[in-house]
């Protein structure tokens, strides 16, 4: 029984998956046989034998995949209607489920495929598949007829381990009841009370039956017991006491849980209400219930929610595995990368998200990546990158798998889909790169050169697309010929919880999802009125040195705050990459919300990106962070928090604050302030010499020193025993710009002109009258440390892109 | 201007109707009862920053959120004023989408009949001309049939 214990995720997964397909699959075959020629129930055979073989295939149980494999050929020659239902093929088809079943049985006893043989049957299904007269079957093959009318009579979750069954303890009553009863019998007649118990046992409480019966068998009926465990060990095998892997855990209709969901959702309001009720009315007896009432209801709801939501990594934690071992046998070196695994998606989505997902990771492997000398041959690495990203973005969650392979070539895409009968040539024609490149999801599509064991026999996307369009989501491709592909599912949010922070502006109560959220700043009515400061009217905070631009709420939504005594909260949120600071009358909580989709009317509004039910039942509207910072705040106006300020400054003819610095000989540089965090005078004699390098210790760090008229080639008019330093961050990591003199901050429609190409500079702006030469942030700092931006930039992009 | 009126009006025209009546600025309406959910009163509404003045706020009903209009914006009738009793609302079902009527005070459940019916005057104009189908002349004074749809989307 340890080996079963043993058996990893896996399997189990495999396991439960499978019993449930081959129930699927008993009822579509039967049903088939009432009528032989339909497509769909074809289709939904052959999807599903397609399931157990690719999983097999990974699991290496290789008698399972072999039989699969080749029973899919002959599904796939009906499905294509290049053959015809006969009686031949029908019991040749039952008697490959019957083995697949017997074999998932050994596994799910054993963790192995056994002793079960599979050759004769692979043999008469070629026979079939070749068009050749079906052999007279051995006996053993005969087992069809028997499961067929069985099946219909199962239940779904019933199929596993018949076996293991009668030793599960809770649900094993209708199996233990005809072992009671006999047993029972007997004490009859000597014990009164012992017998009304296990009279009414059955009734209230089955599974218990079995335990009450061991005192009343004491002393005289110890052969009794012993009679007990004879019966019940032959039928439980070698793993008494052990649960079949399905009977562990259940599968519960997601609408019951919606169902759930929503009636503890009116619980919890009721409860708020008496239990403010109860602290009014002040019996002691009524606030205690209360009280009681409050914690329950408080963990019912928590253990509803948690019943709808995972991690994705639930699904990918399996996927390293599985990429492994499909790059062994695909000959590829793969390296996956694995980001946003926190990313919860609600159960019926996961499960939905799950067999695309293998199909799409498969499909890179497969497809998408080369083969190591094919990949250095085109001067990659050799080893291929396959990146899964799961985020959630405008109410959605986003899952995608994108590889660094060769991409997809739309042309092949187009003569595959021509050859294969699916489109014209003059249809084709007529189509861009791109919808060529979405013909991956026409049915029965592959562009595979050879139907592999792995993938290629078209249904992967097909079944992909079908899946994500049942739950209301959408699947794109993106693919650069010779740089890889990306498959981006999209899956709608319509119940998701997120953590969120309620605030109060005006009045009303609002939610910010704490994603966007990366801390509070309050201000007492003194400082408030001293670190509040404005860029020529635009307000800004200094955080940690940096300017933080805030917008107050209350104006966005043109109502009046009702925070008069002077104190400012500010929620710093970010968006889009960038930082700004949200003015807020009062912060109220930390809460988890449950996002509910806002109604058509406000859709349109772009201020809100949903809508929740808070604890005292009102409704609160969630705030769209993003959509927010594009209302309130020109793109510039935004703190970056990556490194794209050189990209910035170099657009023209757009409003930037700067910073304007002399640097001798009367030449002025333009910073861009964003990328400022700081302004300091140090002692000369503080910086110090590293090799070649100037350094100085700046707030216990060491920073790297640019002195930029050495650098612009400018000479220093500069006297005296301190340093101007102008200190720029990003990531953690800062460099301090050291300058001849701070001039001016202005807030200018700066014109750059980006003629002359020297160095350092980005080109020269006429700023208040005066030519100023914009620095070349990025170059500068890398010349005062050329590392910066390497661990920096990866993160930002991953970060910009996660956003 | 009988073919100014969509095609349902002239179902509801036909026969005998059933509506649930309501008041709004001491004019009586009517919906037809079977887009009528149910009726609240005593909701406490959120108010949504930045949407139109038609949009009278959300309200919990029972888990769902739904979005509350004001008829009174809708038909160009002149706000309640600050002492007036707390509006009640009709809830009704638009392309199988609740949502919540803000209304004075509700009616009753009342049968007319076609023969009553007619159409809205010539002289009527402005927001309340594509709402209102008609006018049942009851005993009591005019009822007046709202286009639901109509109401919710303009």
């Amino acid at each position: 029984m340890n080996e079963t214990d043993e058996l990893d995720d896996i399997v189990q997964e495999f396991l439960i998956e499978s019993h449930e397909n081959l129930d699927q699959l008993d009822r579509d075959l039967v049903a088939l046989e009432q009528e032989p020629g339909s497509r769909d129930l074809l289709a939904s055979i052959f999807r599903t034998i397609h399931t157990i073989k690719g999983t097999s295939g990974f699991l290496a149980f290789g008698k399972l995949e072999s039989l699969t494999h080749v029973g899919e050929s002959l599904l796939a020659r009906l499905r294509d209607g290049e053959m015809q239902m006969t009686p031949a093929t029908t019991d040749v088809l039952l008697a490959m489920v019957d083995r697949v079943r017997e074999l998932l049985t050994t596994i799910e006893s054993s963790g192995a495929e056994g002793e079960v043989d599979v050759e004769n049957l692979v043999t008469r299904i070629t026979a079939v598949l070749e068009g050749r007269q079906e052999a007279p079957a051995p006996p053993a093959a005969k087992a069809p007829p028997k499961p067929r009318r069985k099946a219909p009579a199962k239940t779904p979750a019933k199929a596993p381990a018949p076996v293991a069954e009668p030793a599960a303890e809770p649900v094993v009553a209708h199996v233990a009841e005809p072992v009671v009863e006999p047993v029972v019998e007997p004490v009859v007649e000597e014990a009164d009370e012992p017998v009304d118990e296990s009279v009414i046992a059955p009734d209230l409480d089955e599974p218990a039956a079995t335990l009450r019966l061991q005192p009343v068998s004491a002393a005289p009926e110890v052969a009794t017991v012993r009679a007990v465990e004879a019966v019940a060990e032959p039928v439980a095998g070698d793993a008494p006491a052990k649960r079949g892997v399905a009977d562990s855990s259940i599968r519960v209709d997601v609408d019951l849980l919606d169902t759930l969901m929503r009636l503890v959702g009116e619980l919890v309001l009721t409860r708020n209400q008496i239990v403010r009720q109860a602290s009014e009315s002040a019996g002691a007896d009524l606030t205690s219930a209360a009280q009681r009432l409050n914690l329950i209801a408080s963990e019912l709801q928590e253990g509803v929610m948690k019943t709808r939501m995972q991690p994705i990594d639930h699904l990918w934690s399996k996927l390293p595995r599985v990429v492994r071992d499909l790059g062994a046998t695909c000959g590829k070196q793969v390296s996956l990368n694995m980001v946003g695994r926190e990313t919860e998606l609600d159960r019926s989505l996961l499960e939905s998200v799950k067999d695309p997902l293998t199909h799409l990771v498969r499909n890179s492997v497969d497809h998408g990546l080369e083969t190591p000398e094919a990949r250095v041959a085109a001067g990659k690495p050799a080893t291929g990158v396959l990146t899964l990203r799961a985020y959630h973005e405008g109410g959605q969650v986003v899952v995608e798998v994108s590889d660094d392979g060769a991409g997809i070539n739309p042309a092949r895409m187009a003569a595959k889909a021509v050859e294969k009968g699916l489109y014209t040539q003059a249809e084709v024609d007529r189509m861009s790169a791109n919808d060529k490149l979405q013909l991956i999801f026409a049915p029965g599509l592959s562009t595979a050169a050879a139907v592999t064991n792995v993938s290629g026999r078209g249904v992967g996307m097909d079944v992909v697309r079908t899946n994500i369009e049942a739950i209301g989501g959408a699947v794109e491709i993106e693919s650069v010929e010779g740089r890889g592909t990306t498959c981006r599912l999209r899956i709608p949010l319509t119940l998701a919880i997120v953590p969120a922070l309620t605030v109060e502006c005006a009045g009303d109560r609002y939610a910010i999802p704490q994603v966007s959220l990366l801390e509070l700043v309050a201000l007492d009515a003194e400082r408030a009125a001293s670190e509040l400061e404005d860029v020529n009217g635009a307000p800004v905070y200094r955080l940690r040195g940096t300017l933080l631009p805030l917008v107050r709420l209350a104006d966005v939504f043109d109502v009046e705050s009702d925070r008069s005594d002077g104190h400012v909260l500010i929620a710093v949120l970010q968006a889009e990459g960038r930082r700004f600071g949200l003015v807020i009358d009062r912060v109220l909580n930390t809460e988890e919300i449950v996002v509910k989709p806002l109604t058509s009317q406000l859709k349109g509004l772009g201020t809100f990106s949903g809508a929740t039910i808070l604890g005292d039942g009102r409704v609160a509207l969630i705030l769209d962070v993003q959509s927010l910072a594009r209302r309130a705040l020109s793109a510039e106006a935004l703190e970056p928090t990556g490194a794209t300020v050189e990209e910035e400054s170099r657009r023209t003819s757009e409003t930037l604050s700067l910073l304007i610095a002399g640097i001798g000989g009367g030449r002025r540089v333009a910073i861009p302030l964003s990328s400022v965090t700081r302004l300091e005078q140090i002692p000369a004699s503080s910086v110090e010499v590293v090799g070649s390098r100037e350094v100085v210790q700046y707030r216990g760090a060491i920073l790297p020193l640019l002195r930029l008229n050495g650098y612009l080639g400018a000479v220093s008019e500069r006297e005296g025993d301190d340093l101007s330093v102008v200190v720029y961050s990003a990531s953690g990591r800062s460099v301090a710009i050291v300058v001849d003199e701070i001039v001016d901050i202005v807030d200018e429609q700066a014109e750059v002109h980006s003629d002359i190409d020297d160095h350092g500079l980005l080109g020269s702006a006429l700023i208040r009258d005066r030519i100023v030469e914009v620095l070349d942030v990025r170059g500068a700092i890398l010349a005062a440390d050329p590392k910066f931006y390497d661990e920096v930039e990866p993160q930002c992009t991953t970060f910009l892109e996660a956003m | 201007m009988h073919d100014l009126l969509g095609g349902d009006v002239t179902a509801t025209i036909a026969g005998e109707a059933r509506l649930v009546t309501f008041t709004l600025d001491g004019h009586s309406y009517g919906v037809d009862v079977k887009a009528v959910q149910e009726v609240l009163r005593g909701q406490p509404r959120t108010r949504v920053p930045l949407a139109p003045p038609s949009l009278a706020g959300l309200i919990n009903l029972r888990g769902q959120v739904l979005t509350a209009v004001d008829l009174r914006e809708q038909l160009g009738l002149p706000p309640r004023g600050d002492d007036a009793p707390e509006p009640m609302l009709v809830v009704v079902r638009v392309d199988r989408e609740p949502i919540a009527l803000l209304v004075d005070r509700i009616g009753a459940v009342v049968d007319v009949h076609a023969d009553s019916f007619e159409p809205p005057p010539d002289t009527l104009t402005g927001p309340a001309r594509t709402l209102i189908n008609g006018a049942y002349k009851l005993e009591d004074g005019l009822l007046l049939a709202l286009d639901v749809e109509r109401a919710v989307n303009s």
